[in-house]
Protein backbone atom coordinates (compact mmCIF):
# COMPACT_ATOMS: atom_id res chain seq x y z
CA UNK A 1 0.00 0.00 0.00
CA UNK A 2 1.41 3.71 -0.89
CA UNK A 3 1.93 6.03 1.50
CA UNK A 4 -0.89 8.45 2.76
CA UNK A 5 -1.40 11.85 -0.01
CA UNK A 6 -0.22 14.54 2.27
CA UNK A 7 -2.65 17.58 2.68
CA UNK A 8 -0.14 20.10 2.92
CA UNK A 9 0.52 19.93 -1.22
CA UNK A 10 -1.51 19.66 -4.31
CA UNK A 11 -1.42 16.99 -7.06
CA UNK A 12 -1.54 16.34 -10.98
CA UNK A 13 -3.13 14.19 -12.53
CA UNK A 14 0.16 12.73 -14.10
CA UNK A 15 1.17 12.34 -10.36
CA UNK A 16 3.29 14.75 -9.70
CA UNK A 17 2.67 16.82 -6.73
CA UNK A 18 3.89 20.57 -5.75
CA UNK A 19 4.09 21.89 -2.24
CA UNK A 20 4.20 25.62 -2.27
CA UNK A 21 6.27 27.48 -0.03
CA UNK A 22 5.60 31.22 1.28
CA UNK A 23 8.58 32.59 -0.83
CA UNK A 24 6.58 32.25 -4.02
CA UNK A 25 8.71 28.94 -4.78
CA UNK A 26 7.33 25.55 -4.71
CA UNK A 27 9.38 22.16 -4.35
CA UNK A 28 7.69 18.99 -6.77
CA UNK A 29 8.20 15.56 -6.56
CA UNK A 30 5.99 12.58 -8.02
CA UNK A 31 3.81 10.87 -5.30
CA UNK A 32 3.66 7.95 -3.53
CA UNK A 33 1.59 6.13 -5.54
CA UNK A 34 3.88 6.89 -8.70
CA UNK A 35 7.01 5.31 -7.28
CA UNK A 36 5.09 2.70 -6.20
CA UNK A 37 3.59 1.87 -10.07
CA UNK A 38 7.45 2.40 -11.30
CA UNK A 39 8.82 0.52 -8.71
CA UNK A 40 12.91 -0.09 -8.67
CA UNK A 41 14.04 3.45 -10.13
CA UNK A 42 17.45 3.01 -11.17
CA UNK A 43 18.06 6.37 -12.83
CA UNK A 44 16.90 10.26 -12.75
CA UNK A 45 17.44 12.52 -15.59
CA UNK A 46 17.70 16.13 -14.00
CA UNK A 47 16.91 19.59 -15.65
CA UNK A 48 19.60 22.49 -15.13
CA UNK A 49 19.09 24.82 -12.73
CA UNK A 50 17.49 28.11 -14.81
CA UNK A 51 15.38 26.04 -16.79
CA UNK A 52 12.37 28.02 -17.63
CA UNK A 53 9.25 25.40 -17.64
CA UNK A 54 4.96 26.03 -18.49
CA UNK A 55 2.36 24.06 -16.69
CA UNK A 56 2.65 20.29 -18.00
CA UNK A 57 6.00 20.62 -20.14
CA UNK A 58 8.31 17.54 -19.53
CA UNK A 59 10.52 18.41 -16.50
CA UNK A 60 12.71 15.04 -15.71
CA UNK A 61 12.84 11.54 -16.60
CA UNK A 62 12.43 8.93 -14.11
CA UNK A 63 13.73 5.27 -15.35
CA UNK A 64 13.13 2.06 -13.62
CA UNK A 65 14.69 -1.22 -14.48
CA UNK A 66 12.06 -2.07 -17.41
CA UNK A 67 10.17 1.55 -18.53
CA UNK A 68 11.53 5.24 -19.19
CA UNK A 69 8.40 7.82 -17.86
CA UNK A 70 8.69 11.45 -18.06
CA UNK A 71 7.92 13.59 -15.40
CA UNK A 72 5.94 16.80 -15.81
CA UNK A 73 5.71 20.60 -14.26
CA UNK A 74 2.50 20.35 -12.05
CA UNK A 75 2.65 24.26 -12.45
CA UNK A 76 4.80 26.80 -14.22
CA UNK A 77 8.22 28.56 -13.36
CA UNK A 78 11.83 28.39 -13.24
CA UNK A 79 13.71 25.81 -12.30
CA UNK A 80 15.69 27.18 -9.04
CA UNK A 81 17.32 23.98 -7.74
CA UNK A 82 17.59 20.25 -8.39
CA UNK A 83 17.79 16.95 -5.50
CA UNK A 84 21.66 16.09 -6.94
CA UNK A 85 21.24 13.50 -4.17
CA UNK A 86 18.99 11.59 -7.11
CA UNK A 87 21.87 11.57 -8.97
CA UNK A 88 23.41 8.62 -6.95
CA UNK A 89 20.50 7.81 -4.62
CA UNK A 90 17.81 7.30 -7.38
CA UNK A 91 16.16 4.86 -4.81
CA UNK A 92 15.27 8.07 -3.00
CA UNK A 93 12.29 8.17 -5.17
CA UNK A 94 11.03 4.60 -3.59
CA UNK A 95 11.42 5.14 -0.20
CA UNK A 96 10.36 8.65 0.08
CA UNK A 97 8.40 10.35 -2.21
CA UNK A 98 6.94 12.73 -0.68
CA UNK A 99 10.63 14.24 1.45
CA UNK A 100 13.65 13.21 0.72
CA UNK A 101 12.77 11.76 -2.98
CA UNK A 102 11.93 15.40 -4.03
CA UNK A 103 12.89 16.47 -7.27
CA UNK A 104 13.16 19.90 -7.87
CA UNK A 105 12.42 23.21 -6.93
CA UNK A 106 10.40 26.10 -9.00
CA UNK A 107 10.36 29.83 -8.49
CA UNK A 108 6.48 29.83 -9.61
CA UNK A 109 5.35 32.04 -12.61
CA UNK A 110 1.77 32.03 -11.41
CA UNK A 111 0.73 30.77 -8.00
CA UNK A 112 -2.54 30.92 -9.12
CA UNK A 113 -2.37 27.67 -10.75
CA UNK A 114 -1.93 25.57 -7.94
CA UNK A 115 -5.80 26.12 -7.05
CA UNK A 116 -6.27 24.27 -10.49
CA UNK A 117 -4.50 21.43 -9.09
CA UNK A 118 -6.27 18.50 -7.08
CA UNK A 119 -5.92 18.46 -3.15
CA UNK A 120 -5.14 14.84 -1.48
CA UNK A 121 -8.62 13.90 -1.01
CA UNK A 122 -9.51 14.62 -5.10
CA UNK A 123 -6.35 12.71 -5.85
CA UNK A 124 -7.00 10.02 -3.29
CA UNK A 125 -10.60 9.17 -5.18
CA UNK A 126 -8.73 9.10 -8.60
CA UNK A 127 -5.96 7.06 -7.81
CA UNK A 128 -8.67 4.81 -6.33
CA UNK A 129 -10.44 5.05 -9.64
CA UNK A 130 -7.44 4.26 -11.41
CA UNK A 131 -6.63 0.85 -9.11
CA UNK A 132 -10.32 -0.39 -10.95
CA UNK B 1 -4.97 -12.98 -25.18
CA UNK B 2 -4.15 -16.47 -24.00
CA UNK B 3 -3.36 -16.99 -20.35
CA UNK B 4 -1.38 -20.25 -19.15
CA UNK B 5 -2.57 -22.39 -16.60
CA UNK B 6 -1.28 -20.43 -13.76
CA UNK B 7 -2.81 -17.35 -14.22
CA UNK B 8 -5.28 -17.84 -11.30
CA UNK B 9 -1.88 -18.21 -9.07
CA UNK B 10 0.32 -15.28 -10.64
CA UNK B 11 -2.76 -12.78 -10.00
CA UNK B 12 -3.27 -14.42 -6.25
CA UNK B 13 0.30 -13.11 -5.75
CA UNK B 14 -0.61 -9.66 -6.91
CA UNK B 15 1.87 -10.14 -9.78
CA UNK B 16 2.04 -7.50 -12.54
CA UNK B 17 0.79 -8.77 -15.73
CA UNK B 18 1.78 -7.72 -19.28
CA UNK B 19 1.49 -9.05 -23.08
CA UNK B 20 4.31 -11.14 -23.75
CA UNK B 21 3.81 -12.81 -27.20
CA UNK B 22 0.07 -13.09 -27.54
CA UNK B 23 0.45 -14.23 -23.59
CA UNK B 24 -0.74 -12.64 -20.74
CA UNK B 25 2.19 -12.87 -18.15
CA UNK B 26 3.57 -11.95 -14.74
CA UNK B 27 6.37 -9.13 -15.62
CA UNK B 28 6.71 -8.46 -11.91
CA UNK B 29 5.64 -9.92 -8.37
CA UNK B 30 7.28 -7.16 -6.12
CA UNK B 31 10.03 -5.66 -8.45
CA UNK B 32 12.43 -6.68 -10.68
CA UNK B 33 15.85 -5.93 -8.40
CA UNK B 34 14.58 -7.92 -5.84
CA UNK B 35 13.37 -10.99 -8.02
CA UNK B 36 16.93 -10.63 -9.83
CA UNK B 37 19.09 -10.75 -6.90
CA UNK B 38 16.85 -13.79 -5.79
CA UNK B 39 17.86 -15.39 -8.92
CA UNK B 40 21.05 -14.96 -8.63
CA UNK B 41 21.80 -15.61 -4.74
CA UNK B 42 18.76 -18.09 -3.75
CA UNK B 43 16.70 -19.32 -6.39
CA UNK B 44 13.81 -18.49 -8.79
CA UNK B 45 10.83 -20.43 -10.58
CA UNK B 46 9.34 -18.87 -13.78
CA UNK B 47 6.44 -19.53 -15.23
CA UNK B 48 7.66 -20.43 -18.87
CA UNK B 49 3.97 -22.38 -20.04
CA UNK B 50 4.01 -19.70 -23.34
CA UNK B 51 6.89 -21.43 -24.95
CA UNK B 52 6.19 -23.88 -27.56
CA UNK B 53 6.38 -27.33 -27.80
CA UNK B 54 6.68 -29.34 -30.87
CA UNK B 55 6.78 -33.27 -30.61
CA UNK B 56 8.60 -34.43 -33.62
CA UNK B 57 8.34 -37.98 -34.00
CA UNK B 58 8.97 -40.81 -36.47
CA UNK B 59 11.68 -42.95 -38.57
CA UNK B 60 12.58 -39.60 -40.60
CA UNK B 61 12.33 -37.45 -37.72
CA UNK B 62 16.19 -36.90 -37.41
CA UNK B 63 16.09 -36.56 -41.40
CA UNK B 64 13.93 -33.57 -41.22
CA UNK B 65 15.61 -31.88 -38.11
CA UNK B 66 18.75 -32.84 -39.67
CA UNK B 67 17.70 -30.55 -42.57
CA UNK B 68 15.97 -27.61 -41.03
CA UNK B 69 18.23 -27.17 -38.20
CA UNK B 70 21.55 -25.36 -38.49
CA UNK B 71 23.21 -27.98 -35.88
CA UNK B 72 24.52 -30.69 -36.11
CA UNK B 73 22.29 -33.28 -34.81
CA UNK B 74 24.19 -36.66 -35.49
CA UNK B 75 25.92 -36.89 -32.62
CA UNK B 76 22.88 -35.77 -30.31
CA UNK B 77 21.81 -39.15 -27.97
CA UNK B 78 18.60 -39.32 -26.56
CA UNK B 79 18.45 -37.82 -23.39
CA UNK B 80 20.62 -34.77 -25.01
CA UNK B 81 19.50 -31.38 -25.31
CA UNK B 82 20.67 -28.84 -28.46
CA UNK B 83 20.61 -25.31 -28.59
CA UNK B 84 19.73 -24.63 -32.66
CA UNK B 85 18.97 -22.42 -35.55
CA UNK B 86 15.96 -22.67 -37.99
CA UNK B 87 17.08 -20.51 -40.67
CA UNK B 88 15.20 -20.15 -43.49
CA UNK B 89 16.47 -20.23 -47.39
CA UNK B 90 18.50 -16.86 -47.16
CA UNK B 91 20.08 -17.50 -43.60
CA UNK B 92 17.99 -15.26 -41.90
CA UNK B 93 17.37 -17.25 -38.44
CA UNK B 94 13.35 -18.11 -37.85
CA UNK B 95 13.82 -18.55 -34.69
CA UNK B 96 16.89 -20.19 -31.46
CA UNK B 97 14.89 -23.18 -30.12
CA UNK B 98 15.99 -26.50 -28.04
CA UNK B 99 16.12 -29.71 -29.56
CA UNK B 100 15.65 -32.42 -27.04
CA UNK B 101 16.34 -35.88 -28.44
CA UNK B 102 13.46 -37.91 -26.15
CA UNK B 103 14.30 -41.03 -27.18
CA UNK B 104 15.40 -42.45 -30.65
CA UNK B 105 13.43 -41.10 -33.60
CA UNK B 106 11.34 -38.77 -31.11
CA UNK B 107 12.36 -35.19 -30.46
CA UNK B 108 10.81 -32.37 -28.83
CA UNK B 109 11.22 -28.69 -30.12
CA UNK B 110 10.66 -26.02 -27.77
CA UNK B 111 10.41 -22.69 -29.39
CA UNK B 112 10.05 -18.63 -28.49
CA UNK B 113 6.29 -18.30 -27.76
CA UNK B 114 6.03 -15.52 -30.29
CA UNK B 115 7.57 -18.12 -32.88
CA UNK B 116 5.87 -21.40 -32.13
CA UNK B 117 3.06 -20.72 -35.41
CA UNK B 118 5.74 -20.19 -38.18
CA UNK B 119 8.32 -22.73 -36.60
CA UNK B 120 5.68 -25.56 -36.78
CA UNK B 121 4.20 -23.79 -40.26
CA UNK B 122 8.20 -24.10 -41.31
CA UNK B 123 8.29 -27.72 -39.95
CA UNK B 124 5.28 -28.83 -41.50
CA UNK B 125 6.18 -27.13 -44.84
CA UNK B 126 9.43 -28.73 -45.11
CA UNK B 127 7.95 -32.00 -44.60
CA UNK B 128 6.41 -31.75 -47.16
CA UNK B 129 8.61 -30.82 -49.37
CA UNK B 130 11.37 -33.14 -48.62
CA UNK B 131 9.00 -35.85 -48.77
CA UNK B 132 10.00 -36.99 -45.01
CA UNK B 133 6.13 -38.42 -44.49
CA UNK B 134 7.10 -40.76 -41.73
CA UNK B 135 7.58 -38.20 -39.54
CA UNK B 136 4.77 -36.91 -37.25
CA UNK B 137 4.84 -33.48 -36.27
CA UNK B 138 2.04 -32.21 -32.90
CA UNK B 139 2.10 -28.78 -31.50
CA UNK B 140 1.62 -29.76 -27.98
CA UNK B 141 2.08 -26.50 -26.40
CA UNK B 142 -1.55 -26.28 -25.34
CA UNK B 143 -0.98 -29.87 -22.66
CA UNK B 144 2.42 -29.45 -21.72
CA UNK B 145 3.20 -27.01 -19.08
CA UNK B 146 6.63 -25.76 -18.38
CA UNK B 147 8.62 -24.19 -15.30
CA UNK B 148 12.41 -23.20 -15.11
CA UNK B 149 14.24 -23.06 -12.03
CA UNK B 150 17.02 -20.84 -11.46
CA UNK B 151 19.84 -20.76 -9.26
CA UNK B 152 22.33 -21.51 -6.63
CA UNK B 153 19.61 -23.01 -4.49
CA UNK B 154 17.78 -24.38 -7.48
CA UNK B 155 19.66 -28.42 -7.37
CA UNK B 156 18.48 -28.80 -3.98
CA UNK B 157 14.98 -27.34 -3.81
CA UNK B 158 13.80 -29.71 -7.05
CA UNK B 159 15.88 -32.54 -5.81
CA UNK B 160 13.58 -33.30 -2.45
CA UNK B 161 10.91 -33.17 -4.90
CA UNK B 162 12.08 -35.69 -7.46
CA UNK B 163 13.18 -39.13 -7.79
CA UNK B 164 15.66 -38.60 -10.33
CA UNK B 165 19.49 -38.21 -9.68
CA UNK B 166 20.29 -34.32 -10.42
CA UNK B 167 23.80 -34.62 -9.65
CA UNK B 168 24.21 -36.33 -12.04
CA UNK B 169 22.27 -34.61 -14.91
CA UNK B 170 25.33 -33.24 -16.98
CA UNK B 171 24.84 -29.52 -18.68
CA UNK B 172 22.68 -29.84 -21.49
CA UNK B 173 21.28 -33.26 -21.05
CA UNK B 174 17.65 -34.18 -19.65
CA UNK B 175 15.88 -36.79 -17.22
CA UNK B 176 12.48 -38.25 -17.58
CA UNK B 177 11.34 -38.81 -13.89
CA UNK B 178 8.69 -37.06 -11.30
CA UNK B 179 8.60 -34.31 -9.87
CA UNK B 180 6.05 -34.55 -6.46
CA UNK B 181 5.10 -37.28 -7.87
CA UNK B 182 4.06 -35.87 -11.17
CA UNK B 183 5.54 -37.36 -14.70
CA UNK B 184 7.86 -34.61 -15.32
CA UNK B 185 11.16 -34.27 -18.03
CA UNK B 186 13.79 -32.11 -16.48
CA UNK B 187 16.67 -30.74 -18.30
CA UNK B 188 20.01 -29.11 -16.64
CA UNK B 189 19.25 -25.57 -18.60
CA UNK B 190 17.73 -22.22 -18.67
CA UNK B 191 18.43 -18.41 -19.43
CA UNK B 192 19.76 -16.39 -16.70
CA UNK B 193 23.38 -17.30 -16.68
CA UNK B 194 22.94 -19.55 -12.94
CA UNK B 195 22.35 -23.22 -12.48
CA UNK B 196 19.19 -24.66 -12.87
CA UNK B 197 16.86 -26.78 -14.76
CA UNK B 198 14.16 -26.54 -16.94
CA UNK B 199 10.60 -28.68 -15.67
CA UNK B 200 7.83 -30.19 -18.51
CA UNK B 201 4.70 -31.79 -16.68
CA UNK B 202 1.31 -32.12 -18.14
CA UNK B 203 -0.26 -28.22 -18.13
CA UNK B 204 -3.43 -29.77 -16.05
CA UNK B 205 -0.62 -30.64 -13.08
CA UNK B 206 1.74 -27.67 -13.50
CA UNK B 207 -0.10 -25.57 -10.81
CA UNK B 208 0.77 -28.73 -8.55
CA UNK B 209 4.37 -28.76 -9.29
CA UNK B 210 4.21 -24.54 -9.37
CA UNK B 211 2.97 -24.93 -5.29
CA UNK B 212 5.03 -27.70 -4.04
CA UNK B 213 8.28 -26.06 -5.76
CA UNK B 214 7.39 -23.36 -3.85
CA UNK B 215 6.34 -24.73 -0.37
CA UNK B 216 9.61 -26.70 -0.33
CA UNK B 217 11.54 -23.70 -1.83
CA UNK B 218 9.95 -21.03 1.01
CA UNK B 219 12.86 -21.89 3.89
CA UNK B 220 15.64 -21.65 0.98
CA UNK B 221 14.44 -18.46 -0.34
CA UNK B 222 12.68 -19.59 -3.22
CA UNK B 223 10.43 -16.91 -5.13
CA UNK B 224 8.63 -16.49 -8.27
CA UNK B 225 9.91 -14.35 -10.88
CA UNK B 226 8.38 -12.70 -13.75
CA UNK B 227 9.82 -11.40 -17.05
CA UNK B 228 10.92 -8.40 -15.98
CA UNK B 229 14.00 -10.20 -14.05
CA UNK B 230 14.22 -12.71 -16.81
CA UNK B 231 15.18 -10.12 -18.97
CA UNK B 232 17.79 -8.51 -17.36
CA UNK B 233 19.57 -11.88 -15.98
CA UNK B 234 19.26 -13.20 -19.52
CA UNK B 235 20.90 -10.10 -20.78
CA UNK B 236 24.21 -10.10 -18.22
CA UNK B 237 24.47 -13.61 -19.17
CA UNK B 238 24.52 -12.17 -22.97
CA UNK B 239 22.39 -14.45 -24.08
CA UNK B 240 19.80 -13.03 -26.84
CA UNK B 241 16.23 -12.44 -27.12
CA UNK B 242 14.52 -13.38 -30.75
CA UNK B 243 12.73 -10.59 -31.89
CA UNK B 244 14.99 -7.88 -30.40
CA UNK B 245 18.54 -9.40 -31.26
CA UNK B 246 17.09 -11.73 -34.18
CA UNK B 247 14.72 -11.44 -36.80
CA UNK B 248 14.75 -13.10 -40.50
CA UNK B 249 16.68 -10.51 -41.83
CA UNK B 250 19.43 -12.01 -39.08
CA UNK B 251 22.49 -14.31 -39.66
CA UNK B 252 23.58 -16.14 -37.14
CA UNK B 253 26.68 -14.93 -38.17
CA UNK B 254 25.89 -11.36 -37.17
CA UNK B 255 24.96 -12.55 -33.92
CA UNK B 256 26.92 -14.75 -31.28
CA UNK B 257 25.59 -17.99 -33.13
CA UNK B 258 28.01 -18.85 -35.68
CA UNK B 259 28.94 -21.88 -33.59
CA UNK B 260 25.22 -23.21 -33.79
CA UNK B 261 26.33 -23.52 -37.50
CA UNK B 262 27.46 -26.38 -38.91
CA UNK B 263 28.10 -25.60 -43.11
CA UNK B 264 29.65 -29.77 -43.20
CA UNK B 265 26.58 -31.04 -43.27
CA UNK B 266 23.38 -29.99 -45.53
CA UNK B 267 20.70 -27.90 -44.23
CA UNK B 268 18.12 -25.18 -45.72
CA UNK B 269 19.98 -21.70 -45.43
CA UNK B 270 23.28 -23.69 -46.03
CA UNK B 271 24.23 -22.01 -49.31
CA UNK B 272 23.33 -18.50 -48.47
CA UNK B 273 25.61 -18.76 -44.54
CA UNK B 274 28.31 -20.09 -46.65
CA UNK B 275 28.48 -17.29 -49.23
CA UNK B 276 28.17 -15.15 -46.13
CA UNK B 277 30.92 -17.14 -44.04
CA UNK B 278 33.73 -16.30 -46.94
CA UNK B 279 32.61 -12.88 -47.62
CA UNK B 280 32.31 -11.84 -44.18
CA UNK B 281 29.35 -9.63 -42.81
CA UNK B 282 29.81 -5.99 -42.29
CA UNK B 283 27.92 -5.62 -38.97
CA UNK B 284 27.92 -7.72 -35.42
CA UNK B 285 25.96 -7.74 -32.43
CA UNK B 286 28.42 -6.50 -29.44
CA UNK B 287 27.60 -6.34 -25.62
CA UNK B 288 28.54 -2.30 -24.45
CA UNK B 289 28.57 -0.90 -21.36
CA UNK B 290 27.35 2.73 -20.49
CA UNK B 291 30.68 5.27 -19.55
CA UNK B 292 28.59 8.44 -19.20
CA UNK B 293 24.95 8.46 -16.80
CA UNK B 294 22.13 6.94 -19.05
CA UNK B 295 20.65 3.94 -19.70
CA UNK B 296 20.17 2.67 -23.48
CA UNK B 297 17.35 0.77 -24.51
CA UNK B 298 16.29 -0.83 -27.03
CA UNK B 299 16.03 0.95 -30.68
CA UNK B 300 17.98 3.79 -29.26
CA UNK B 301 20.47 4.78 -31.93
CA UNK B 302 24.57 4.08 -31.60
CA UNK B 303 26.96 7.12 -33.39
CA UNK B 304 30.75 7.35 -33.82
CA UNK B 305 32.14 10.20 -34.67
CA UNK B 306 28.78 11.88 -34.73
CA UNK B 307 27.29 9.62 -37.74
CA UNK B 308 25.05 6.53 -36.98
CA UNK B 309 26.10 3.18 -37.44
CA UNK B 310 23.77 1.29 -35.52
CA UNK B 311 20.97 0.27 -32.81
CA UNK B 312 20.79 -0.73 -29.64
CA UNK B 313 18.49 -4.14 -29.56
CA UNK B 314 18.58 -4.24 -25.70
CA UNK B 315 19.29 -2.27 -23.14
CA UNK B 316 18.95 -2.25 -19.74
CA UNK B 317 20.43 -1.30 -15.49
CA UNK B 318 21.92 -4.56 -15.04
CA UNK B 319 20.86 -4.75 -10.99
CA UNK B 320 24.08 -7.48 -10.45
CA UNK B 321 26.46 -5.28 -11.90
CA UNK B 322 25.48 -2.26 -10.88
CA UNK B 323 25.39 -0.49 -14.21
CA UNK B 324 23.73 -0.13 -17.40
CA UNK B 325 24.47 -2.42 -20.12
CA UNK B 326 23.42 -3.48 -23.48
CA UNK B 327 23.33 -5.60 -27.06
CA UNK B 328 23.79 -3.59 -30.24
CA UNK B 329 24.36 -3.72 -33.75
CA UNK B 330 27.38 -1.87 -35.42
CA UNK B 331 29.86 -2.30 -38.01
CA UNK B 332 32.51 -4.71 -37.67
CA UNK B 333 35.55 -2.39 -37.43
CA UNK B 334 34.10 -0.61 -34.40
CA UNK B 335 32.79 -4.32 -32.29
CA UNK B 336 36.45 -4.49 -31.16
CA UNK B 337 36.31 -4.25 -27.44
CA UNK B 338 37.44 -1.31 -25.99
CA UNK B 339 35.78 1.16 -28.91
CA UNK B 340 33.89 3.91 -27.79
CA UNK B 341 30.58 4.67 -29.08
CA UNK B 342 27.87 6.86 -28.32
CA UNK B 343 24.14 5.72 -27.88
CA UNK B 344 21.67 8.66 -28.41
CA UNK B 345 19.37 8.98 -25.57
CA UNK B 346 16.65 11.80 -25.54
CA UNK B 347 18.44 14.03 -28.14
CA UNK B 348 21.75 13.62 -26.28
CA UNK B 349 24.79 11.57 -27.26
CA UNK B 350 25.97 9.32 -23.91
CA UNK B 351 29.01 7.73 -24.65
CA UNK B 352 29.52 3.56 -23.83
CA UNK B 353 32.30 1.57 -25.09
CA UNK B 354 32.38 -1.89 -26.30
CA UNK B 355 32.89 -4.75 -23.64
CA UNK B 356 33.75 -8.40 -24.40
CA UNK B 357 30.56 -11.14 -23.57
CA UNK B 358 29.23 -12.47 -21.20
CA UNK B 359 28.59 -9.03 -18.82
CA UNK B 360 28.57 -11.54 -16.09
CA UNK B 361 29.47 -14.85 -15.53
CA UNK B 362 28.79 -17.02 -12.46
CA UNK B 363 32.12 -18.19 -10.32
CA UNK B 364 31.76 -21.38 -11.24
CA UNK B 365 31.42 -20.93 -14.41
CA UNK B 366 29.79 -23.79 -16.42
CA UNK B 367 30.87 -25.12 -20.39
CA UNK B 368 28.13 -23.04 -21.31
CA UNK B 369 30.28 -20.21 -21.64
CA UNK B 370 32.57 -21.49 -24.61
CA UNK B 371 30.14 -20.02 -26.82
CA UNK B 372 31.80 -16.69 -26.09
CA UNK B 373 35.94 -17.53 -26.65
Amino acid sequence: MSKPNLTDRKYSKEHEWALAHDDGTATVGITDYAQEMLTDIVFVELPPVGKKLKQMDPMAVVESVKSVSDVYAPVSGEIIAVNLSLENQPELINQDAFGQGWITKLKLDDPAELSGLMDAAAYDAMIREEKH
Amino acid sequence: MKKTPLYDRHFALGAKMIDFGGWLMPVQYTNVIDEHHATRTQAGLFDICHMGEIDVKGPQAFALLQRVMSRNLEKQVAGQMKLSVLSNEQGGIIDDLTVYQLEEDHYMVVTNAASKKKDLHWLQTRREAEGFFQVEITDRTETLGKLDMQGPRAQTILQSLTEGDLTGLKYYYSLNTTVAGIPALLSRSGYTGEDGFEIYAASDRIGLVWDRLLAAGAGGGLKPIGLGARDTLRLEAGMMLYGHEMCESVSPYEVIYGWLVDLEKDFVGRDALMQQKKKGVSRKLVGFEMIDRGIARADYKVFKYGREIGEVTSGTFAPTLNKAVGLAFVPVIYSEPGTEIDIRIRERDVKAKVVKLPFYRRSDKHIFYNIFI
